[in-house]
């Protein structure tokens, strides 16, 4: 089979289905069940799409959303995995902090916009500090299970071939735990997406969340699609950037075992 | 060198009130092959820890001359790391580049794995990936190997393979080797000195020296009544003659 075939093989299906489901939409659209002002047809969202283009808007909004995931998130990759790294190698510490742990992981981030704000005030930093927190506990728990997870004999291979300290963390450690943090990566990197929206709502004057609201109470339910397409859309562009790291060599094993 | 690289002096192990090795004396050889056989539980393993030094005798002294590596029946292979990698973590204590990428060369041509280098441990076989256990242990001029059962989870073929793969490493690369197992036939087929361990508290129940050529057929008669031996030691076979009275299986050519 040629390389050709198979790659035609593996995006036809996905593009089928778009295409569709733009037509499912069009014939609903022009049956006229709803006003166009509540249900609007492909043309005039992809009009809107454009208006929204030519004015700058649409930019704008999409890198101020994207900067605050880019910080949120990244933030709570910085701290989050170290944490779950020292907390897998402490049984102690685990025991003692995982069930706290647990319970801010359960606590859905929008519960916080009430003090993100207060404390926040609007714009990038509660966004922010809400998808930190979206991100961070799940990222710790991720990362000290799968320590906690790494076979012991490992360790006593390391030990026999003399690695110890930080050495021991980075050559041992972290490369033993690489599949899973790529998959806990991924799982974090949509919740923040997701959170983002809900966060620039209500505590936001730009970004894709807030281009919602906008829309809504300008009564343009069709740049209200526009802005879901493009949320959509760069959700699953950064599910597959993060999915890319699945192919670095040393990690496939995780992933063929 | 010495000619003594391992003397266990009546070495103790207890975890709490449990009793793992009793009062064990044992003098290895230089590049002699010990198997260790015996119940499991009876702190076969117990002993290669200590040995090894990764655990402390309750009582007992353990003389080691030279460098200790240890071979375990569990995959211990890094799978993050490239074959060729793995066995340059045995070579860690080479400074010089080049030599280590020659000493590399040599152990990959010794397991005849000098393609799969540059192969990562999942796209090997069980018994593939075992081999490059033993490269890496062997690496680096280490003096005594300690060999945890290291065929336990490879298949009955297989396993009969890595016994003429590891003696005929032995035999370009002599080590003293210490290999504990529960496979009586694989002790006798390979071993120069066969310790049988009682149950629990494990004490040195009888040692059986073998003066028999390596590689050794299965089938040798000194290597089947090495095994009759241990056996009937161990209480798993009726001392009164075998075969009597008992129609053998014939085969037939097809």
């Amino acid at each position: 089979m040629s390389n050709g075939r198979s790659m035609s093989r593996t995006w036809l299906p996905p593009a089928g289905v778009v295409v569709a489901a733009l037509l499912l939409w069009s014939v609903a659209a022009a049956l006229h069940l709803y006003p166009e002002s509540v249900f609007p047809s492909p043309r005039s969202v992809w009009a809107g799409f454009g208006e929204e283009l030519r004015s700058g808007r649409l930019f704008g909004d999409i890198v101020a959303s994207l900067f605050r995931v880019g910080v949120g998130f990244g933030l709570a990759v910085i701290l989050g995995i170290p944490a779950g790294l020292w907390l897998g190698h402490r049984a102690y510490a685990r025991a003692a902090l995982v069930p706290a742990v647990n319970f801010f992981r359960s606590l859905s981030p929008l519960a916080w916009i009430p003090f993100a704000i207060l404390w926040f005030g609007i714009g990038d930093r509660p966004a922010i500090f809400l998808i930190f927190l979206a991100a961070f506990f799940p990222l710790v728990l991720a990362t000290s299970v799968a320590v906690g997870g790494i076979p012991s004999v490992y360790f006593r291979v390391a030990r026999d071939h003399g690695f110890s300290g930080w050495e021991l963390v980075t050559k041992v450690t972290f490369p033993a735990i690489l599949p899973q943090v790529i998959t806990a990566l991924r799982v974090t990197a949509g919740l923040s997406w997701l959170v983002v929206v809900a966060a620039e709502m209500i505590a936001g004057r730009d970004g894709l969340g807030f281009a919602i609201l906008d829309a809504r109470n300008g009564l343009r339910i069709d740049l209200v699609v526009v802005a879901m397409i493009v949320i959509g859309t760069i959700g699953v562009v950064i599910d597959r950037l993060l999915s890319g790291l699945t192919n670095i060599p040393s990690a496939r094993w995780g992933y063929e075992r | 060198m010495s000619d003594r690289p391992l003397m266990v002096n009546r070495l103790a192990r207890s975890y709490g009130p449990v009793e793992a090795l009793r009062d064990i004396d044992l003098d290895i050889r230089r590049h002699e092959f010990v198997a260790v056989v015996g119940p499991s539980g009876c702190g076969k393993t117990t002993l290669l820890n200590l040995l090894s030094g990764y655990d402390q005798p309750s009582s007992g002294t353990i003389l080691r001359k030279g460098r200790v590596r240890m071979v375990y029946q569990q995959d211990g292979l890094f799978p993050w790391l490239t074959v060729g990698e793995n066995i340059l973590l045995g070579l860690r204590g080479v400074s010089d580049e080049v030599e280590r990428r020659r000493q590399l060369e040599e152990l990959l041509t010794l397991i005849a794995l000098e393609r799969f280098g540059e192969h990562y441990p999942h796209q090997l076989s069980g018994g593939m990936r075992q081999l490059v256990e033993l490269a890496r242990a062997m690496a680096g001029d280490t003096d005594i190997l300690l060999m945890d059962e290291p065929f336990g989870s490879l298949d009955y073929l297989t396993r009969m393979r890595m016994r003429h793969e590891l003696v005929r490493m032995l035999r370009q690369c002599p080590r003293t080797v210490v290999f504990v197992t529960h496979d009586i036939e694989e002790a006798a087929q390979l071993a120069d000195r066969l310790v049988v361990f009682s149950e629990r508290p494990g004490r040195v129940r009888c040692e059986l020296s073998i003066d028999l050529p390596r590689p050794r057929n299965l089938t040798h008669p000194i290597v089947v009544e090495t095994v009759r031996r241990v056996l009937s030691e161990m209480g798993l076979e009726n001392d009164s003659r075998d075969g009597r009275g008992v129609a053998l299986p014939t085969a037939r050519a097809v």
